[in-house]
């Protein structure tokens, strides 16, 4: 082996050996990189629930509500397994519907109800023209209506 | 082939070759960057969920994948200078430098305009954007660096140093929203086939050309410029030098 070759070698390595370092560093921290937890995670007391801390899930379907001033929101935020009630009192970024994914801050209170200071929206890496997500959107429905009888 | 590498690794043929190749690249550049923006904003179908908004994607996502490629590349010109010591290596991760800080820039704040319609925040301190903001700090670190020690064969190879212990935050960007609950959407691009509609897809992949072209004829612009200067003394730059 040529001299630079060795040296080629060692860099390889020392970087690889670095990578491997990070990862286990990376895999330690885990929880703290977690930039939201689910409902069911929040049911098993994973989340830090004596601070704030956000939640995310699929906005329940049905589940918006606003109240007589209309700022205030409650919604139901759900991981299909559990689901956590949410109090709001703000704009609603535009991308916050029913069934679509949302990210809420705040804090849980001791009657299960997490009060949102602040609550963005999840948005999944579909891009497609309306027409095409209403095509996809009526097929799903036709295989549905095929399954159940 | 292992000749004309050879042959091309000298900076004085270099020289030569980078200034014939670098109108190729800056034209070829501009004519996809307009066909690419066209296809972006007239072409290309409004989003389903995002409306408009969503265009940002055309200019967003090839700044971030140039930012982290141009890295990797940088990484792999100073594996090779510290290995082997060639001159040119470490020129060419130094011309590269300032152009992935410049795309990498370009995708943070791009990100950020597009964030607060669609997110309702400028900023969340998720996996993916707090990895790309330490990206665009390891560009900026090693420019400073660069900068900061006079003697330039020392700075060349702390420089290349600093680089490749970067390296690991490329993984880690790019697989964070694999790795850890984030609020930047997955990939739309995997191995397992596309989530995006055709036309918007060609669109972005030919702004993405766009981008490497560009980038080409950057770091071969700076490249010249760097040979020039550091092989100033040597008899075939006096030769171009001489009015």
């Amino acid at each position: 082996m040529k001299p630079r070759h060795k040296k080629l070698l060692a860099i390889a390595l020392s970087v690889a050996g670095l990578g491997v370092a990070v990862a286990l560093i990376l895999n330690a921290f885990q929880n703290n990189l977690v930039f939201f937890f689910s409902p069911s995670q929040v049911m098993r007391g994973e989340a830090p629930i004596d601070r704030t801390f956000r939640i995310g899930g699929m906005v329940e379907e049905g589940s918006v509500k606003r109240e007589a001033d209309g700022l205030t929101v409650r919604f139901v935020v759900t991981d299909t397994a559990h689901t956590m009630p949410v109090v709001y009192k703000g704009v609603l970024p535009d991308l916050f519907k029913e069934g679509k994914g949302v990210v809420a801050e705040g804090r849980l209170g001791p009657d299960g109800l997490f009060t949102a200071t602040q609550v963005l929206a999840k948005h999944d890496e579909n891009y497609m023209p309306p027409e095409a997500a209403h095509a996809i959107e009526q097929a799903q429905k036709a295989q549905q209506t095929v399954v159940r009888p | 082939m292992a000749f004309n590498l050879y042959y091309y690794a000298a900076p004085a043929t270099f020289y030569g070759l980078a200034g014939r190749l670098i109108p190729w690249f800056a034209w070829g550049a501009a004519v996809l960057a307009v066909i690419g923006l066209y296809i972006g904003f007239f072409v290309a179908p409004t989003d389903f969920q995002q409306g408009e908004a969503y265009r940002v994607i055309f200019i967003h996502v090839p700044a971030a994948w140039m930012g982290m490629f141009i890295y990797l590349v940088m990484a792999f010109w100073s594996a090779i200078g510290l290995a082997f010591k060639t001159r040119l290596s470490f020129m060419m991760a130094r011309a590269l430098a300032p152009t992935g800080a410049l795309f990498t820039f370009i995708s943070l704040w791009t990100g950020a305009l597009w964030g607060k319609p669609m997110w309702g925040a400028w900023w969340v301190w998720d996996a993916r954007l707090t990895s790309t903001l330490i990206l665009l700090f390891l560009y900026i670190g090693i420019m400073a660096l660069w900068a900061a020690i006079d003697d330039r064969n020392r700075g060349d190879k702390a420089g290349a140093l600093l680089t490749l212990i970067g390296a690991v935050n490329v993984p880690i960007i790019y697989f964070s929203v694999q790795w850890w609950n984030t609020l930047h959407q997955g990939a739309s691009i995997k191995p397992s086939g596309t989530s995006m509609d055709e036309i918007m897809l060609t669109g972005m992949l030919i702004m993405a050309f766009a981008a490497w072209f560009y980038a080409i004829a950057a770091a071969l612009t700076r490249v010249r410029t760097l040979i020039l200067e550091r092989e100033r003394h040597t008899d075939w730059v006096k030769r171009i030098l001489e009015p």
